[in-house]
């Protein structure tokens, strides 16, 4: 009896080990975080379910196609909120930073930059988004000198710059909506003609596909320069092909939606293209704010990953006191992150101006919410010092999910506030208890 | 007593005769350091030195004022008065970058890393090495932490992993590898065994050696005098901020600096400071 307990005791946890030991093995040797594969399900449930509530209208090449566009003006600014949030700071202001900024380049752009640069000038899409750049730059370099380097805590200043930028956003105008003159910044906020269409869609996923191939290659080689222990070659093939698989599709889906016949009749009309009798398909592609998110993605994740400035803010965040004694000048970092975080939202106000076709008084009123949200359902730590760029662009996928889903249901917007909510605490809540049990 | 007298002889060789070279400047001369917090003198009046190849032993109880102290030279906390002259020249220090500057390390007591890094990160933190086209060179600086590592702590393996997932005498390694990475010149160690197991204790005292005859300046800093008697050349002891007196080790017993840290008295074998007991 007591030979038998002492058994099965034995080889109880033994047995629980080595099953768990093979999937944990498995996701050593592919390198796959455990939180991303959680966040990707949790994304896979989302559309499903939201598929199947809707009667089948979720998951289409129309509504991924917008909801990607829809992503990308938070999922812009979510990217510079880890960095902030990794460094055991907030900034409430975004929403704010983001109206004030729209509405400056608005202004800018009807006012002064179209009569000086001329109607047609292709030159104003990019001077209006200099303008906003620096707005942004400034803004943010302001409030992040005052944390600092004047040790107010950044929660107290940017909440006031909450309040400070709204209103900046509504003097610069006296409250009016201030509509776009330029067709070429238009294009930044996507629809029919700030797409790409689907041959330029392909040449862009096969670049994608380039670089990930080269990428991945250029890692194992850099290891294999300092015998480091390498991914055994079935992993390696294995997470490049779901990633290449992932690229592919996507670019099916944003290829597979197509112009609306009146918006093709008149694109064949501009482009002296005949239409053939069983009507014209015309590819949307990739929205070009879409392709502005990816690429500041890519741009935030190589800072935070192989640049100094990107180590040093990790560094702060895992320990304020002894980056300050390896010499690094944590002040300056600080300031820096809320600068970029500034001309970060001048990027998501360009994207949402655009869009919209006209800067409004309300812009990005509640976006700084749903920044955070995104940041922290991806995985960054209020507690500071981890996160990443790639899962906050995932949580804003999320966040963005829920709320056009409940639109596409009809729910009021109370109640769809009361859901994000909701979920927001949730999923912080289930990340602190994956947090304690990896710990 | 006779025990005492036994460790000593046995440990002599270990010292052999003081040779170290006190005739050219100090590597570190602090004069006169005073601060205090809120009124009270965490640091009154002390002065110590430190010449090339030479290990000091700071000690004295909790609360004596040989961290502050340290603090002070490491560029950790500024001093209401008081100079320091490195290699005999005035010494500016005002934050750690400038003591950095002056070759001066510090490994605290806290182990002041970056948790949610990993070990080469740490190593390299704030001087990176950096690849051609101006990104960090991980690769590298891993293969020099390697290297660095395999030289302290040969059974260390886990570079990949956040610091915070490691043990006590593994972060210790860790900080050690940092400071001896970047050349130290003045290298301050607080309770430097304090949280190390036998193995990794004796692996310090070995490495305290090289660093020796690489002519690096040491100061230990301990509230345990049988952490650092035998790695010393000299003993300074302080209490209530003040020094008590200091001395080289082969000239006091333990059971003397143990009065000097306890009651604050002065043996004959040293030189009495400001805070020796009046006799």
């Amino acid at each position: 009896m007591s030979e038998a307990t002492s058994d099965t005791a034995l080889t109880r946890p033994a047995a629980g080990n080595a099953t768990r030991g093979g999937f944990k093995g498995f996701l050593r040797a592919t390198e796959i975080d455990t939180r991303m594969l959680g966040m990707i399900g949790a994304l896979l449930v989302i559309w499903v379910g939201f598929h199947i509530l809707s009667g089948g209208t979720f998951l289409t090449p129309r509504n991924l196609w917008n909801l990607s566009v829809q992503t990308a003006s938070v999922g812009v600014m979510a990217t510079g909120m880890v960095l902030v949030i990794v460094t055991r700071n907030i900034d409430l202001s975004v929403g704010s930073i983001l109206g004030v900024t729209g509405m400056i380049m608005a202004v800018a752009q009807t006012q002064y930059l179209t009569p000086m640069l001329g109607y047609d000038s292709g030159l104003v899409w990019i001077a209006t988004l200099i303008v906003g750049l620096i707005c942004g730059l400034l803004i943010g370099g302001l409030q992040g000198f005052i944390i600092a380097y004047l040790g107010v805590p950044a929660f107290i200043v940017t909440l006031g710059g909450l309040l400070v930028w709204r209103g900046g956003a509504w003097w610069v105008a006296s409250g009016r909506t201030i509509p776009l003159t330029d067709d070429n910044f238009k294009l930044l906020g996507g629809g029919s003609d700030g797409s790409i269409g689907a041959t330029w869609s392909w040449i862009f996923a096969a670049a994608a596909i380039v670089f990930i191939v080269l990428a991945a290659v250029a890692a194992r080689r850099r290891r294999k320069r300092f015998n480091f222990t390498i991914k055994p070659i079935w992993a390696e093939i294995l997470t490049l092909g779901l990633s290449l698989i992932a690229v592919v599709a996507a670019t099916m889906i944003v290829n597979a939606y197509m112009l609306p016949a009146p918006l093709a009749r008149r694109y064949a009309e501009a482009h002296n293209l005949t239409v053939p009798p069983g009507g014209l398909e015309i590819s949307f592609g990739y929205a070009i704010p879409v392709l502005l998110f990816i690429g500041v993605g890519i741009v935030m994740a190589f800072i935070a990953r192989r640049t100094r400035f990107g180590r040093y803010v990790f560094a702060i965040g895992g320990n304020p006191e002894a980056a300050e004694l390896a010499g690094i000048n944590t002040k300056r970092v600080t300031m820096m992150v809320f600068m970029l975080m500034g001309m970060l939202a001048a990027i998501a106000a360009a994207i949402s101006t655009a869009r919209l076709s006209s800067a409004t008084n309300a812009q990005g009123t509640l976006d700084e919410l749903y920044t955070i949200a995104a940041a922290v359902i991806g995985g960054t730590s209020l507690a500071g010092g981890a996160g990443t760029i790639f899962g906050a662009m995932l949580g804003a996928l999320v966040m963005q999910s829920l709320q056009s889903g409940m639109v596409l249901l009809g729910m009021d917007t109370p109640l769809q506030n009361i859901v994000v909510g909701a979920v927001l605490v949730v999923a912080v809540w289930l990340d602190t208890i994956y947090r304690r049990r990896s710990a | 007593m006779s025990t005492t007298m036994e460790q000593i002889t046995d440990h002599g060789p270990a010292h052999h005769h003081d040779t170290i070279d006190r005739s050219g400047p100090a590597l570190v001369q602090m004069e006169d350091i005073s601060i205090a917090f809120g009124g009270i003198h965490a640091v009154d009046g002390a002065s110590i030195d430190l010449y090339p190849g030479e290990v000091v032993a700071l000690l004295g109880h909790n609360g004596a004022g040989k961290s502050t102290l340290i603090k002070i030279l490491s560029g950790a906390y500024k001093r209401d008065s008081g100079e320091i002259y490195v290699r005999g020249d005035k010494a500016t220090i005002a934050n750690p970058r400038d003591a950095k500057a002056y070759g001066i390390e510090t490994i605290y007591q806290t182990l002041a890393l970056a948790d949610n890094v990993d070990a080469a990160a740490n190593l390299f933190l704030g001087r990176e090495i950096m690849t051609a086209w101006g990104t960090l060179d991980d690769a590298a600086m891993e293969a020099e932490a390697r290297k660095v590592m395999g030289r302290l702590n040969p059974n260390f393996r886990r570079f990949k992993e956040p610091v915070k997932a490691l043990s006590g005498g593994q972060r210790q390694s860790v900080a050690i590898a940092r400071a001896i990475l970047f050349n130290a010149k003045i290298l301050i160690m607080d309770e430097p065994t304090a949280a190390l197991g036998p193995q990794e204790t004796a692996q310090v005292a070995d490495l305290i050696k090289e660093l020796k005859k690489e002519d690096i300046g040491i100061f230990l800093i301990s509230h345990d005098i049988h952490d650092v008697f035998d790695l010393s050349d000299r003993v300074v002891v302080m209490k209530n901020g003040q020094v008590v007196g200091s001395a080289r080790t082969e000239d006091v017993t333990k059971d003397e600096v143990l009065g000097m840290i306890i009651l604050g008295k002065c043996p004959p074998g040293a030189t009495p400071g400001p805070g020796a007991m009046k006799e």
